[in-house]
């Protein structure tokens, strides 16, 4: 079997009294879409840069597509393309300069269709000849995508690619990026919108105090966490009492009731036709990541292990915000 | 060296070349004023030599002045710059070895060492008139005193955190050891203990030795000065080499 896109195991990693990494273990096997997500200081950004070599980790190992990052890095680097978090540029070029540079690192020359290429996809061709400096944040931030994707790397790491991106350039990112997928690339996405994950990754691994707390398809996390319902607010009168077990009313009237399919929508409005009482507003619920998110971050408040200072002090801050 | 070596040296060079108003312009127009304003002050009180006029004297010194000035400022502030900006990561996820980044930063320091030495004397050329210099002194002292101040300007790159360090570095390190290295005088009119203390600034061989290459004298013997030099230049740049191997301050 051909090794996983990328594999880490046992990855740790400690600042000072900080734990950045703890025993991470981790494979996203090639052609992928994938999720990395979880709260800011998670540890996300660490594994990322310890991929491509940034960060060097205390322990464990990290390959990509098989290579060893420390032992064969100039292998694993030429396999993987990074576009990191930060928002980050050279001066002193024009985007073409940035991008024929980047590719000449890397040891390619006369890939000049495929720049043009990646300038067109990544609607930046007006701006080819434009300084760095005098380009927005968004289109900065798209260069950063481009020089990630210069070496045409079958590992694409994406850090967050569409924070302050507007919505149309994050729609023709996305769908360039599914493209890369499609034609096999492997792609490992951080994010902090959700709907974006649950969209477009099969597989999502969520991490929380430098370690790994679920890891598993997209679909099996919702099913396990999230579910679909139907809120309904009625006229007058409650809920008939096949219906109100199991469901919840909020503060403002909304009965909340777990429902499986379209079919137990449908019994579940007969039902209220039945009881005679009247709908005045009704919406369906799909199950929802961000719901999965809330859930899997919230258990498991204290760590298994409770080794460093850092990983002590955490909890009690959480008592005391309690 | 890997095959992108060559990219990251043409960006280096293209880096100061990008500002050659602000990164060999300027450095020349302080030499001249140097020139001018001393050779005017103290002509008629120093002979360095017999036969060699202080004017005379002034230039390979200024011009080597410079060059060390140059070479460091270029690696060093280009560096910085990556760090404090961040897009130091995209050469740090390249596929690049240590050797490379030792080079292309190094050669691009000497680039632009070079590029301000000849500019220099090319300008006063016609000012003070000059014997023509001996090549292979002129060579051998140029490249290995602008290779000196390239690689201590990598080091003082990576170990800087913030532009305030790097100032400090440049103003109670690099400065006080190229004025005091013998530019402005010969070490031989100094009292014993200064002449004995300038003897422990490999700066002050660099200047001698390139001097040399113009007067066929200096205050050393120019092999002692090749050596002492050389050896300096060998041993900063294998701690260069080895602070790139080791990630130190680049890879966290």
């Amino acid at each position: 079997m051909a090794a996983p896109a990328v594999e880490v195991r046992d990855a740790s990693k400690t600042y000072g009294a900080l734990r950045a990494l703890d025993g991470v273990s981790l494979a996203v096997e090639e052609g992928e879409f994938f999720a990395l997500l979880g709260p800011n200081g998670a540890g996300k950004t660490t594994l990322i840069s310890a991929l491509g070599g940034l960060v060097r980790p205390d322990a464990g190992t990290l390959r990509v597509m098989g290579r060893d990052v420390a032992a064969e890095y100039q292998d694993a680097r030429r396999l993987l393309g990074i576009v990191p978090q930060e928002v980050v540029f050279d001066p002193f070029f024009t985007v073409r300069e940035t991008l024929e540079l980047q590719a000449g690192y890397f040891g390619l020359r006369g890939n000049r269709p495929w720049i043009d290429e990646l300038l067109e996809r990544l609607a930046l061709a007006p701006k080819a000849d434009a300084n760095m400096r005098s380009l927005s944040g968004g289109m900065k931030r798209r260069v950063m995508v481009a020089q990630a994707l210069v070496h045409r790397p079958p590992v694409i790491v994406l850090d967050e690619p569409t924070a302050g991106v507007d919505v149309e350039l994050r729609q023709t990112l996305w769908q360039f990026v599914r493209e890369l997928n499609a034609a096999g690339h492997t792609i490992l996405l951080t994010t902090h919108y959700l709907e974006e994950a649950q969209n477009l990754c099969a597989r999502i691994a969520m991490m929380k105090a430098g370690r790994i707390v679920a890891l598993d398809s997209t679909q099996r996390l919702l099913d396990a966490f999230s579910e679909r319902v139907l809120r309904v607010k009625l006229e007058g009168g409650e809920l008939p009492p096949a219906l109100a077990a199991g469901s919840a009313v909020d503060a403002a009237g909304w009965h909340r009731i777990p429902v499986e399919s379209a079919a137990e929508v449908e019994s579940a409005l007969a039902r209220l036709r039945e009881a005679g009482i009247r709908v005045s507003h009704l919406e369906v619920a799909e199950p929802e990541l961000e719901e999965v998110f809330v859930k899997i971050m919230a258990r498991q408040e204290m760590p298994a292990r409770v080794a460093a200072p850092a990983a002590r002090a955490r909890p009690a801050g959480r008592e005391e915000a309690a | 060296m890997t095959r992108g070596f060559p990219t990251l040296l043409r960006k280096e060079v293209m880096r100061f070349w990008k500002v050659s108003f602000q990164t060999v312009a300027a450095p020349v127009l302080s030499a001249l004023l140097f020139l001018v304003i001393f050779s005017h002050a103290l002509s008629r009180h120093v002979e360095a030599y017999p036969g060699v006029g202080y004017a005379q004297f002034l230039v390979p010194g200024l011009a080597m002045m410079s060059m060390l000035q140059n070479a460091f400022a270029n690696s060093s502030s280009s560096l910085i710059q990556s760090k404090i900006t961040g897009n130091v990561v995209f050469i740090l996820l390249a596929p690049l070895t240590p050797g490379d980044l030792f080079a292309a930063y190094l050669l691009a320091a000497v680039a632009r060492a070079v590029l301000v030495g000849a500019c220099v004397i090319l300008a006063v050329a016609w000012l003070v008139p000059l014997p023509m210099p001996n090549l292979f002194w002129l060579v051998a002292f140029g490249f290995t005193g602008a290779g000196i101040l390239g690689a201590l300007g990598i080091i003082a790159g990576i170990w800087a955190e913030k532009f305030d360090q790097l100032a400090a570095f440049q103003n109670f390190l690099v400065m006080p050891l190229t004025f005091l290295a013998g530019v402005f005088y010969s070490i031989e009119s100094l009292p014993p203990f200064w002449q004995a203390a300038s003897h422990l600034n490999p700066f002050f061989y660099a200047i001698d030795g390139f001097r040399y290459a113009f007067f066929g004298r200096a205050d050393v013997s120019p092999w002692a000065s090749l050596a002492i030099a050389s050896g300096t230049f060998c041993a900063l740049s294998w701690l260069t080499l080895h602070l790139l191997r080791s990630g130190y301050k680049l890879r966290h």
